[in-house]
């Protein structure tokens, strides 16, 4: 898990009295409908949290792919909503990353500043005409501007994908916030093929996220998209228009990608 | 923007009149149909997932006041503010005094049914709050000052150039175009700036996790994680059914809401935000609040049969199968939440008696049943609301129960019972029933309904009593 010591400051709105009220009113019903014979929570043993029914779960857990054939599909479920795959190694995808975004015409890329990534790309992009590499280096507030109209590109690590139905597990942090993902146009991700998931079940419990959750986790499967005019797919709504998994053989850092998929 | 009725008859009949709403729903809900049944081809899959969720939904239900104190311990422990709001205006009024601490104007909201149920951007615009929409389909229907016509597809009762000659009037400097590419093109431009300069972004939940205090947005998007991460701050709107007890529920839950929403098997994205901006993180929300909101459903909990109704994931699937939703669209029903799941919800939450016709919207034909992903018996509640209509149940705790009672319907009941209760009237009545077969069926009174759409069925020559006796059966 990346650094994220839990938030201390809660917000200064203070809870009205009336909220109070309506808080204890709420739960004062649900209360005397529970203790209400016939419920359904007799059923369900009362109060006391029913144990979760692991042949209910069975299933979730047989759902396997052999490790060679988890890439293969996280690849097809990908294509199919248009995300784009570059193959690189630990050596070379600095310079992928670099070609690709000469290719596709971007005049820079954004990296979180202390990511791993940047001093690589910083070597990879010293040519003429090569892209320039900026550094998301201070609080939003006094970047919204540049990030919102200048950055063609950004740049993350992610910490592994699922399988089943496709899709990079992403947990921002100081080094990699969170807009890098979601405002330029191009977002890359570098993904080590073998820290793939069965599925986002497999993924969540060994992660370990029930007992520390980030701020911020996610799960991207593709480009930003909608179907919101007469069912009419259309990519690049809001967030990136293109999404690219760098598939770097060998891992790109393995500082960078601090969880141990299975 | 085109007014209906009230009146669900008045509005479905003129739904019906309109080929345009006919075609786009027909078109929308096949799609929608095949891409579903594409994604549960596997029956044994199907199976397994739906119990699992529906025994999920199950054990959150019956452990529901536990589980939201301990979602709200959790959230406040990760700096999440929760607010309890009893009724719509409460939860307006939570949100406006939250946004007027921050000095805000100006919103972005993410797609949320809950501040549907508020009316939230009136309220706001008449309180000197800009409230912008920014899902592309809720977008599309806030430019026309509509209301949304399906709870996942907001625009799906417009089709391609309705919304090109929408955006040619509303938006300055548009040229008309059918390219879906520049329109969604021109809603980009137009909202990424929104969300730049906005003070505070708006969102819904998808499911809130009591365990770790997250709460899980899911969209195709992005405009929910502009909506939730660019803004300063933050607020989320949630039903008190949203809660789910464990972070290991969520990716069954997910699996069965995507798929039985649009056909897919995982949204683009898929968000968990369980805290505000971190100490040393450079972006995010400086707050995060969450606004949990009741509006009756507390009530509907009360009753062991009826709760089944808060089991619901918000997933669509039983409008987009609903051969009367399909017919008359969303907003025939001039209810937040159309089709099946609006016309067991909408009565609970409104009354009985103000929305009788709703339950009666339905030919029971059960398709809304048979693929709900959490199993409601819609159908059965259907029939216990029509009871309830005119009938109280002892110990009910429907809202106008027993009120929509009709002195015309009662007499006639009345009559049916006393006819069936004596041999001597039944003879009498069934032999007048053949004898005047002829006559034509009425066209007027109560009968009309009937007769309008139907070929009214005619009597036999001769009873099935008459018959047996002649046949010598005994005690015929």
């Amino acid at each position: 898990m990346p650094e994220t010591p839990p938030p201390a400051t809660p917000p200064a709105t203070p809870t009205s009295p009336a909220e109070v009220a309506a808080r204890e009113r709420i739960l004062g019903r649900l209360r005397a409908a529970r203790t209400a014979a016939g419920g359904e929570a007799a059923a369900h043993g009362g109060a006391a949290p029913a144990p979760v029914d692991t042949a209910d779960t069975a299933f979730l857990a047989a759902k396997t792919w052999p490790p060679a054939e988890r890439l293969a599909r996280l690849r097809r479920c990908m294509e199919a909503v248009r995300a784009e795959f570059l193959e690189a190694t630990a050596a070379t995808w600095p310079a992928v990353v670099r070609d690709f975004l000469r290719s596709a015409g971007a005049r820079n890329v954004m990296a979180g500043a202390g990511s791993p990534l940047a001093a690589p790309l910083v070597a990879a992009c010293a040519g003429d005409g090569d892209p320039a590499l900026l550094l998301y280096d201070r609080p939003v507030e006094q970047l919204k501007a540049s990030l919102f109209s200048a950055v063609d590109a950004g740049i993350t690590t992610c910490l592994g994908g699922i399988a089943e139905t496709g899709g990079l597990v992403l947990c921002p942090s100081p080094e990699e916030p969170r807009l890098l993902s979601l405002v330029p146009p191009i977002h890359l991700v570098l993904l080590d093929p073998t820290r793939l998931w069965n599925t986002l079940w497999h993924a969540v419990r060994d992660l370990g996220w029930a007992r520390c959750l980030p701020p911020n986790a996610l799960v991207i499967s593709g480009p930003s998209k909608t179907a919101d005019i007469e069912q009419t797919l259309a990519y690049g709504v809001h967030g990136p228009k293109r999404l690219v998994v760098v598939l770097v053989a060998g891992g790109p850092d393995r500082a960078a990608s601090p969880a141990e998929a299975p | 923007m085109t007014t209906l009725p009230a009146n669900f008859r008045a509005s479905s009949t003129a739904a019906l009149a309109d080929p345009q709403i006919r075609a786009n729903f027909r078109r929308a809900m096949d799609g929608l149909m095949a891409k579903r049944a594409a994604l549960f081809a596997d029956p044994a899959e199907w199976r397994a997932l739906r119990s699992l969720g529906t025994s999920i939904r199950r054990r959150t239900l019956a452990n529901l006041p536990d589980l939201l104190e301990r979602l709200e311990q959790r959230c406040r422990a990760n700096g999440i503010a929760v607010h309890w709001a009893e009724t719509t205006a409460e939860a307006n009024a939570a949100v406006l005094s939250i946004l007027r601490a921050h000095g805000a104007t100006r919103v972005v909201k993410g797609k949320s049914m809950v501040s549907e149920e508020m009316h939230l951007n009136d309220f706001l615009e008449e309180h000197g709050v800009e409230s912008l929409e920014s899902d592309l389909g809720e977008y599309i229907v806030q430019l026309d000052h509509e209301t949304p016509s399906h709870i996942i597809m907001p625009a799906i009762h417009k089709n391609g150039r309705q919304i090109a000659r929408l955006f040619g009037e509303k938006i300055r400097g548009a040229q008309y175009t059918e390219d879906v590419d520049t329109l969604t093109g021109m809603a980009r431009r137009i909202l990424r700036r929104k969300f730049e300069e906005a003070d505070a972004g708006l969102s819904g939940v998808n499911f809130a996790v009591a365990e770790t205090g997250t709460l899980v947005l899911i969209e195709n998007e992005g405009n929910g994680r502009m909506s939730t991460h660019v803004p300063p701050l933050h607020i989320a709107l949630m039903g008190i059914e949203k809660v789910v007890e464990r972070l290991e529920d969520v990716p069954p839950l997910l699996a069965l809401l995507c798929r039985s929403a649009t056909g897919q098997t995982i949204t683009t994205y898929t968000n968990l935000i369980s805290g505000p901006r971190g100490p040393h993180e450079k972006d995010g929300p400086r707050e995060v609040h969450l606004v949990i909101l009741d509006n009756g459903r507390s009530r509907i909990f009360l009753d062991p049969e009826l709760r089944a109704t808060l089991r619901c994931i918000r997933c669509g699937a039983c409008m987009n199968h609903c051969p009367v939703y399909t017919r008359v669209g969303g907003h025939a029903y001039a209810a937040v939440y159309p089709g099946p799941i609006g016309k067991i919800l909408t009565p609970q939450v409104e009354g009985v008696k103000a929305r009788h016709e709703l339950p009666h919207a339905s030919s029971l034909c059960g398709a809304c049943v048979e693929v709900c992903p959490v199993e409601i018996p819609i159908t059965e509640i259907l029939l216990r609301l029509r009871r309830e209509a005119s009938h109280r149940e002892p110990g009910s705790t429907v809202l106008e129960a027993g009120e929509a009672r009709d002195a015309w319907e009662d007499r006639i009941w009345a009559l049916w019972r006393r006819v069936h209760a004596s041999p001597r009237i039944y003879r009498l009545v069934s032999r007048l029933a053949t004898r005047l077969r002829r006559l034509p069926p009425p066209r007027l009174g109560p009968l009309r309904a009937w007769t309008s759409v139907r070929t009214a069925p005619r009597p036999a020559p001769r009873s099935l009593h008459e018959l047996a006796r002649e046949r010598g059966v005994p005690d015929a």
